[in-house]
This record gives C-alpha cells, structure tokens and sequence, in this order.
C-alpha cells in the first residue's frame, strides 16, 4: 500500500506547555536554595561530629571564618595561609570590623574555627594565640551537628 | 491604514530561544547546588592572660576544673586527668567513648550534685591539651563537659565557661 501525506506543510508540534512548567518550578527550587555562604568555607576540611553543639541562630555583628587543614595551614577567605603569616590579614579583619557600619570591637569578632576533625590542637591553638594577639577573644568552634542526621 | 487579519491567521511565539535560556539556568542551577550540611558551635571566650587576671582581681574568681587531655603515639587520647583543685584525678579507659563517658559523668557529678541545672554555670573548666591531640577528640572533651545527653532526647547543661589553656609554644 502507498502511503501518501494527507498534507504537504502540515507540522507536527508537541504541547511543550507542562515541560516549561515543570522546568520553570524547577529553577524557583534551585534558586531559592543556593547558598552563596558557602564560599568561606573549604572543601576538603572534615568537620568533627558532635550532638551538643548550639546551631547558629543569628549571623554576628562580624565574623571571620579560619578553615584549619590536617596539616595547621590556613583557609581564609579561598587563600592558603601559614599560621605564622596570619598577623597582617588579621589585622587587616580588624581594621574592617572598626570602620564596619556596626564598629565592631575586636574582642565582639566572631572567630569561626572550622578546623578539620585530625588537625592537631596545638595548630588551633597557635591560630587562637595568633588571633588573641589582635585582642579577638570570642572564638567558636564549629562542628558538623550530628543532631541533625 | 487598518489591518484585518485573516480568519485562518494564527499568531505563534517563537519559543525556542526562551526553552534555551531556561535549560541553561536550571543546568547552572543543578551543578552549583550542594547540600549544606547543619552545623553547629562551641563558644570558647578566651581574653588575654594579661586581661584575665586584672578582672579575677575583682570577683570572685569561680570555680576552676583543670582538665588534662593526653595524647597517645597516633594523636588519638590515651587518658584524661581531671583536677578541681582539691584532689587529682585520672580517666583511664579502653574504649575512647567510655573515657569520654567518665569524663562526662564526673563533670555531671561535680556540677550538678544538687540536681540543679543552673547550679554549674560558674563553674569554668580549663582544658590543658597535648598539642599533638588530634581536633576531633578536643572537640569531644569539650562535648563532655558542655552537657549531657538525658534518655529522651533532651540535653542537660553543664559548664559553658570553657577555655584552653594556651599550649601553642609546645
């Protein structure tokens, strides 16, 4: 039998209406979850697991956020620092948090230690000795909630 | 000049240009999503030495723990000496979470002997850490002396002045 096209210009077109919903409903979903926060935060650091830590309620006035690695080294802000390197950057933390809208003193500076779970204490220490030179002394020691499973 | 449409005339949007953009969003969207993991923080408010002893001057200085971690050869803890300023005394024990168990009730002991839970707060505990400790078992010192888990998902206080003794020189 020979088929014949009833119609020569006849286009065939699928109802593309629910696949824009879909995609659309979609992108509200990813957009309304993207975490740009993330940004100060390394990667390859491995938090300890604790219950009793207190989940951030309220962002502080003015934090600064010092990813540990194994080795003691320093992520600030996506850059590699040595311990002994710190002071200029601290100091320069410090000099933001005074001319900050809040003008935050240095001992209100939320020191966030995101150290990774085997970096040895002695490391953190050193940081704390570092950061306590720039007369910061509120320090919080950030752990993955085990709370929250 | 008046414009009078046809009766078969059928005005059609060009889609395709718009689905594009959608789909290159929705894919930037998917590869930049992640999943944040809940955290969680320990306050540890820790002035100066120099500051510390102007202000204990003019309080009463309270209560004081001293609490020694000691490291074994690979980092992990090998026992836990506690000192209240009366007598000293040594944690020892083979699983690191029943060391961490003890640590934790005789934290509970002292603090609590009464029942009541605001009866701690000024107690402070000073942690004296072999710089070779590895973060996650400081971390779980900290844990036992913050608070203790009770059966049915609540969480007693215990001491929430915490501070580390400064061994960054060892």
């Amino acid at each position: 039998m020979k088929f014949k096209n009833k119609k020569d210009t006849e286009i065939l077109e699928g109802d593309l209406t629910p696949m824009i919903d879909m995609t659309f409903q979609l992108i509200a979903f990813f957009m309304l979850l993207i975490n740009f926060s993330e940004v100060d935060k390394a990667e390859e650091i491995v938090l300890p697991k604790s219950v009793l830590a207190t989940p951030p309620t309220e962002r502080p006035d003015y934090q600064v956020i010092l990813n540990v690695d194994p080795d003691g080294s320093v992520v600030f802000a996506g850059n590699p620092y040595e311990i002994a390197t710190m002071a200029p950057v601290l100091t320069q933390e410090v000099n933001n948090a005074r001319r900050s809208r809040e003008s935050v003193a240095p001992g209100d500076i939320a020191v966030i230690i995101r150290a990774h779970q085997d970096t040895p204490t002695g490391k953190v220490q050193e940081l704390i000795a570092k950061c306590q030179e720039q007369e910061m002394e509120n320090f919080k020691f950030r752990v993955k909630d085990e709370a929250y499973k | 000049m008046k414009y009078e449409p046809t009766e078969n005339e059928e005005i059609k949007l060009n889609m395709t240009s718009m689905i594009d953009i959608v789909f290159q969003l929705l894919v930037f969207f998917i590869m930049t999503f992640k999943v944040v993991v809940q955290e969680g923080d320990y306050n540890v408010r820790m002035p100066l030495a120099a500051i510390t002893d102007e202000e204990s001057m003019d309080d009463d200085p309270p209560e004081l723990i001293r609490v020694v971690l000691k490291a074994g050869d690979s980092g992990a803890i090998s026992s836990i000496e506690v000192d209240d300023e009366v007598e000293v005394k040594t944690l020892v024990a083979e699983n690191i979470g029943d060391l961490f168990g003890q640590l934790n009730d005789y934290i509970d002991a002292k603090v609590s002997g009464g029942n009541d839970p605001e009866e701690g707060v000024d107690t402070e505990v000073e942690f004296d850490i072999d710089s070779s400790l590895k973060y996650r078992y400081t971390v779980s010192a900290i844990e036992a002396v913050s608070g203790k888990q009770l059966g049915d998902n609540r969480v007693k206080k215990l001491i929430e002045n915490i501070k580390l003794k400064d061994n960054s020189g060892q």
